[in-house]
C-alpha cells in the first residue's frame, strides 16, 4: 500500500507532491493526461498576485500572501522564470477612487506591504502607455509574473527526483474506502494508499463526490478565460501587470508582460458546462481586445501570435476547498483552486503537506534534494556560456525553433530529463520551441523528427498532447490513391 | 575570423548576391546557411514555374536553386552549412556572431554584410481563428516541408484557408499524394494566387475555390475534425446564417508572407512598416552601416526571378562599398513592391471554350471557337505559347507532373522529380502511381532519368535535385 496518492499533476498537485517528498513516504501522482501541467495550470495569466484582492480571513487571502512571498526563493531553488514586476490596479473614474482605497485597506489587512495609490501623473511616470481614462491606480510592488509551466514542471521534476512516482494517462474511475486507506481504480489498474489528495482541478468535484457523504457533495464549475498573446516586439509596451477595477462593462481583464517577454491580455470569465471546453470564441476574443483598450492607449492587435482559453475550477463556496473530507479520514481536497491558485501553489504545498504529515506522521527524508537545475537556455545565455554549451554538446548549435532560438540540445534535455517531454506540447512548455511568432510553423517538422528518434517511434505516432493529436499519417495511408474528378 | 563580405542566407537571394559580388571583384566571401544545404525554401518548392525570366525556361524550385549552387561551387565561394547567424552589428567592421557544431559560437569581422534571410509565413495567431487548438493546423509551407522534404502526409481530408500561390500549390500536392482537398476558402473577393494556379491546381482536381469565404471556427480537441466555413460581406465580416460545417482532419493556412527580420532589427536597422523589411537607400544599404539587404527579407517578392535580380544589385553595391568605402548614405528609397495579385476567374465561364492560359503568370483569357470546317479560331492569347496551349487544351490537354520519389541511401528521405515534358492530363494519375511505387538509389543528379516512358506516355520522369550519398 502506498502512503499517498495525489490525483492531478497540475501546479497544486505537484506542489503538494514536492513538499511531501521531504518525508519518507511512498507517493504516486495519478494524472489523466500525458504530461504534467495539462489543465488549468497551463492556461492562465501567469501572475503572482500580491494578495490584496482576496477577502480577509479566507484561505485565498492567507495562502496568496504567503505563496507570493515564497515564490521568489522557490524560483531560485527550482530554477524557473520569475520576475517581480509590480502590479497596478487601474481606476478609470475619479468616482471610483474610494474603491482603490478599499482594495488598499483590504491588502493591508491581508498583510500585503508597500501598497500605494498613485494619481494619473504618477501612473504615467511609471507606465506611460496606459489609457486616457486611467484616473489613478493602486500600486503593489510585490506583484510578480511567473512561467506557469516552468513552475509546475520544476515542482514535478524535483518531486520525481525525490522519489515521487508519476503515472500519466491514468484516469481515476472509482475510489473505495478500505481498511487503513483507499483503493483507487483507474484505467491503468488499481492503486491503494493510506492517504489521498484530490487535486483534480475542474474534476475535483467528481473525485470528492466519490468518497463524501451525500450532503457534502459539491460542484466545480469550469469558468472559461480567453486570452490573446502578442509578439515579443510589443512585450515591453507595459512593464507592470495592469489590472482593472471592475467597471460598468463588468469585471476587468489584465494587460501584462509575460515572464518571457510577450504581452498578454485576458481573461474573460464565462461559466461553461464542458470541463474540456478550452476553445476560444470570436465573442470572447473581441471582449478581450475591447476591454484591453481601456488599460492601454493602443492594443497592438496586429501583433497577436496566438489565442487560448483556460478553465478555472470555480466552486460555489467562494474560497478554496482545502482540507480533510468529512467522514473520509486521510482524504484531503485541494479543490476550487481558481485564481489566485497559481500564486498560492508554494503555500498550498506546505499547507496540505502539513495536514498529511499530521495524519501519517512520517519520518524525514534525509536524502531530500531541494535544488533543481533547469534546462539551459541558449536564447538567454551570454556568448561565453553559449560557446561552452556547444563545446559540451554540439547539439546546442543546432537551432530548431528560430523564433525563440531553441536548440536541439535543449530539446534533447527536455526529452531525456526526469519526467521528460513525450509530446510536442511537452517540448514546447519545457523549452519554448513553438512558442514564438511563427507558432511552430518552422520547428514542428523538426521537433516531430527529434521526438520520433528519441522515443523510438514512427513520426506518425508523435503527438501534440493527447492520444489522437497526431501530426502525420502512417506511411502510404490510403494505399491506392483515388482519382480526383476532372482528370 | 576576418572576411570581406558575409552573406546571411544561402537561398536564391544570398547565392545571387554572392555571385554578383564575386563578379564585381570581391572574392573573399562567406555565405552562412542555417539549413543543411544551399537553396533555401526553393528546395521544398518542387513545382515548376520558376526561372522564366532568368533562364527563359520553366524550372522547378530545386532546379532553379541547383543552377546557382553549381555556380557558387564552381567559383569556390565558401559557405558554412548548419550555421546560424545569431547577431549582426553594422559598422567598420561589421561584426557577426554565428554558431555551428564544429566552431561553437564564433565572431566574424567583415567589411560588409548582405542580409538574405528570406521570409516566413503568417501563422494562425495573426488570423485569430477561434476554436480549439488541435493538431492538424499547418501553414501551407509547413505542410509543404512535411510532404516534399520529409515525404510524409499530414492528413487525408484538407481545407485550405487563403488562396495565395502556396495554398493553391499545396492543394494540388496533397491531392496528388492521395488526400481529398475539400475546398479553398478565400476571404477576399479575388484570389491572391495566379490564375494559372487556379486552373492547374484547383480546376484540374475539381477543388472548389470559395471567394469571399473564411473559416470562423476550428473543431476537434485533439486533431482537427472540421471547420466552420462562412461567407463574408463586403467589409469581410461573416454573414450570419451562411455557416457551413466542413469535416476535415487538416487545415492549411496560406495567409501571406512576412520578411524575416530578427537580425535586421537586432542590428538596429530602421524598419519600413509598409514593406515590413528594413529601410534601404538606392544602393540597398540599410541604415545600419555596411549592412545591405535583398530578396524576401527586404520585401516579399512575387517571383524568385525578381529576387535574383535584386540580389545581383545588392551584391554589386556591397562590392562597390567594400572597394570604395561609403559615400553619403543619401535618402531612403522604397523598393518597388509588386502589385498584389488579384485573380478573378470570370463567372459562368464555359471552360470548354474560354480558357485561362497556364503558360506563364499572366494567365491570358483565351477564347476558342470552331469554324464550320472544324478548324479552331483562337483569340485572346498574347503569345505563340498561348495559342499552342489553347489548341492542346481543347483537343488533348497536357500537364507537367512534379512530385517526389523515395530515395535509399541518400542524405535526404526523398528526391524531387518531374515529367521531363508535359504528359496528357488524363495520364496524371497513372504517372503518380508509378512515381509512388518507385524507389531511387542515391546519389542522384538533376536530370537523371528515374522512370522511363512513364505511364506509356513516352515521357521520362527525371530528378530535379541533386542528392549526395548519406
Amino acid at each position: 500500500m502506498l502512503d499517498v496518492v495525489i490525483i492531478g499533476a497540475g501546479v497544486s498537485g505537484c506542489a503538494v507532491a514536492r513538499e511531501l517528498s521531504r518525508k519518507k513516504l511512498n507517493i504516486a501522482v495519478l494524472e489523466k493526461n500525458a504530461d504534467v501541467c495539462e489543465g488549468t495550470s497551463k492556461a492562465n495569466s501567469g501572475i503572482v498576485h500580491a494578495g490584496f484582492d482576496a477577502k480577509p480571513g479566507t484561505l485565498k487571502a492567507k495562502l496568496n500572501v504567503k505563496g507570493s512571498r515564497m515564490m521568489k526563493q522557490l524560483s531560485e531553488e527550482l530554477d524557473f522564470p520569475y520576475k517581480q514586476n509590480g502590479s497596478l490596479v487601474l481606476c478609470f473614474d475619479d468616482k471610483d477612487k474610494d474603491k482603490l482605497e478599499e482594495l488598499k485597506e483590504r491588502g493591508i489587512e491581508n498583510g500585503v506591504g508597500e501598497l500605494e495609490i498613485l494619481d494619473r501623473e504618477k501612473v504615467l511616470a511609471i507606465e506611460p502607455a496606459v489609457g486616457e481614462k486611467v484616473a489613478a491606480a493602486l500600486h503593489a510592488p510585490m506583484g510578480a509574473i511567473v512561467c506557469p509551466f516552468g513552475l509546475t514542471i520544476a515542482l514535478a521534476e524535483n518531486a520525481a527526483v525525490n522519489g515521487v512516482d508519476f503515472h500519466f494517462k491514468t484516469k481515476v474511475k472509482e475510489i473505495h474506502k478500505k481498511d487503513g486507506g483507499y483503493e483507487i481504480l483507474t484505467n491503468q489498474g488499481s492503486f491503494q494508499a493510506r492517504s489521498v489528495i484530490n487535486a483534480a482541478g475542474v474534476y475535483a468535484d467528481e473525485i470528492h463526490n466519490m468518497v463524501c457523504d451525500e450532503e457534502d457533495k459539491f460542484q466545480i464549475t469550469p469558468r472559461k478565460g480567453e486570452y490573446l498573446l502578442y509578439d515579443k516586439k510589443v512585450g515591453n509596451l507595459v512593464s507592470h501587470t495592469l489590472f482593472q477595477l471592475p467597471t460598468a462593462l463588468g469585471k476587468g481583464i489584465l494587460v501584462t508582460p509575460t515572464v518571457h517577454g510577450n504581452l498578454l491580455t485576458g481573461p474573460t470569465a464565462e461559466d461553461i458546462p464542458d470541463k474540456e471546453g478550452v476553445n476560444t470564441t470570436a465573442e470572447g476574443l473581441d471582449t478581450v481586445l475591447e476591454k484591453a483598450a481601456l488599460s492601454i492607449l493602443q492594443v497592438p492587435s496586429r501583433q497577436v501570435i496566438t489565442s487560448f482559453a483556460g478553465l478555472r475550477a470555480h466552486s460555489s463556496k467562494g474560497d478554496f476547498i482545502i482540507g480533510e473530507v468529512k467522514g473520509a479520514p486521510g482524504f484531503f481536497d485541494v479543490a476550487g483552486m481558481e485564481s489566485p491558485g497559481l500564486s498560492c501553489a508554494p503555500a498550498v504545498g506546505e499547507y496540505v503537506a502539513q495536514m498529511v504529515n499530521n495524519y501519517l506522521q512520517p519520518e524525514e527524508n534525509g536524502d531530500f534534494i531541494a535544488v533543481r537545475k533547469g534546462i539551459p537556455s541558449m536564447a538567454l545565455a551570454g556568448d561565453e556560456e553559449r560557446h561552452r554549451l556547444i563545446q559540451e554538446n554540439p547539439a546546442y548549435a543546432n537551432v530548431i525553433c528560430r523564433c525563440e532560438m531553441v536548440t536541439e540540445g535543449e530539446i534533447l534535455d527536455a526529452i531525456r530529463r526526469p519526467l521528460g517531454a513525450t509530446t510536442t506540447d511537452g517540448v514546447k512548455r519545457r523549452v519554448r520551441a513553438g512558442m514564438g511568432r511563427c507558432q511552430a510553423g518552422f520547428c514542428s517538422p523538426k521537433v516531430v523528427e527529434i521526438l520520433s528518434r528519441e522515443l523510438g517511434i514512427d513520426e506518425s505516432q508523435v503527438i501534440k498532447a493527447e492520444e489522437g493529436s497526431y501530426y502525420l499519417l502512417p506511411e502510404n495511408p490510403s494505399g491506392e490513391n483515388i482519382l480526383p474528378e476532372g482528370i | 575570423m576576418k572576411i570581406d563580405l558575409v552573406i546571411i542566407g544561402g537561398g536564391p537571394a544570398g547565392m545571387a548576391a554572392a555571385l554578383s559580388a564575386y563578379e564585381n571583384g570581391v572574392t573573399d566571401i562567406l555565405i552562412l546557411e542555417r539549413d543543411k544545404e544551399l537553396g533555401g525554401i526553393l528546395n521544398q518548392c518542387i513545382h515548376n514555374g520558376f526561372g522564366l525570366h532568368t533562364f527563359k525556361e520553366e524550372l522547378t524550385g530545386p532546379e532553379y536553386a541547383v543552377r546557382y549552387i553549381e555556380k557558387v561551387q564552381e567559383k569556390k565561394i565558401p559557405y558554412l552549412l548548419n550555421t546560424m547567424a545569431v547577431d549582426v552589428k553594422g559598422g567598420s567592421p561589421c561584426i557577426i556572431t554565428a554558431m555551428n557544431r564544429e566552431k561553437g559560437l564564433f565572431k566574424i569581422e567583415t567589411k560588409a554584410v548582405v542580409l538574405a534571410m528570406g521570409c516566413r509565413e503568417r501563422a494562425r495567431g495573426a488570423m485569430n481563428i477561434p476554436g480549439f487548438r488541435p493538431a492538424g493546423i499547418y501553414s501551407a509551407g509547413t505542410a509543404q516541408r512535411f510532404v516534399n522534404i520529409e515525404g510524409r502526409m499530414p492528413g487525408k481530408e484538407v481545407v485550405v484557408l487563403g488562396s495565395g500561390d502556396i495554398g493553391l500549390i499545396m492543394a494540388r500536392r496533397m491531392s496528388l499524394q492521395g488526400a481529398k482537398v475539400k475546398l479553398v476558402a478565400e476571404i477576399m473577393p479575388y484570389s491572391g494566387g495566379l490564375k494559372r494556379n487556379i486552373v492547374q491546381c484547383l480546376d484540374d482536381f475539381g477543388i472548389p475555390l470559395l471567394l469571399s469565404h473564411t473559416v470562423t471556427e476550428i473543431h476537434g480537441k485533439d486533431r482537427v475534425e472540421g471547420v466552420t466555413v462562412v461567407k463574408v460581406d463586403e467589409n469581410l465580416k461573416p454573414i450570419k446564417g451562411t455557416e457551413e460545417y466542413v469535416s476535415c482532419d487538416t487545415l492549411l493556412l496560406s495567409c501571406g508572407l512576412i520578411p524575416e527580420n530578427e537580425l535586421s532589427e537586432g542590428a538596429g536597422a530602421q524598419m519600413d512598416s509598409v514593406t515590413q523589411g528594413p529601410v534601404v537607400n538606392a544602393r540597398l544599404e540599410t541604415t545600419a552601416e555596411g549592412i545591405f539587404a535583398c530578396g524576401n527579407v527586404l520585401h516579399v517578392h512575387d517571383l524568385v526571378d525578381n529576387v535574383s535580380k535584386e540580389a545581383v544589385s545588392a551584391g554589386a553595391f556591397a562590392a562597390a562599398y567594400i572597394k570604395e568605402k561609403a559615400s553619403d548614405w543619401g535618402e531612403a528609397v522604397r523598393p518597388k513592391i509588386p502589385q498584389k495579385t488579384k485573380s478573378i476567374i470570370p463567372e459562368g465561364r464555359d471552360a470548354g471554350k474560354t480558357l485561362i492560359c497556364i503558360g506563364c503568370p499572366v494567365g491570358c483569357l483565351i477564347t476558342v471557337d470552331k469554324n464550320d470546317d472544324g478548324s479552331l479560331v483562337i483569340t485572346g492569347n498574347t503569345c505563340k505559347k498561348g495559342e499552342q496551349y489553347a489548341r492542346n487544351e481543347v483537343t488533348a490537354p497536357k500537364r507537367t507532373v512534379t512530385s517526389i520519389m523515395k530515395v535509399e541511401g541518400g542524405a535526404g528521405k526523398v528526391v524531387s522529380v518531374k515529367t521531363k515534358e508535359e504528359i496528357p492530363r488524363n495520364k496524371i494519375w497513372e504517372c503518380m502511381k508509378e512515381i509512388n511505387k518507385g524507389i531511387v538509389k542515391a546519389p542522384v543528379k538533376v536530370g537523371d532519368i528515374l522512370i522511363r516512358d512513364v505511364a506509356g506516355t513516352g515521357v521520362d520522369v527525371v530528378a530535379t535535385i541533386n542528392m549526395e550519398l548519406h
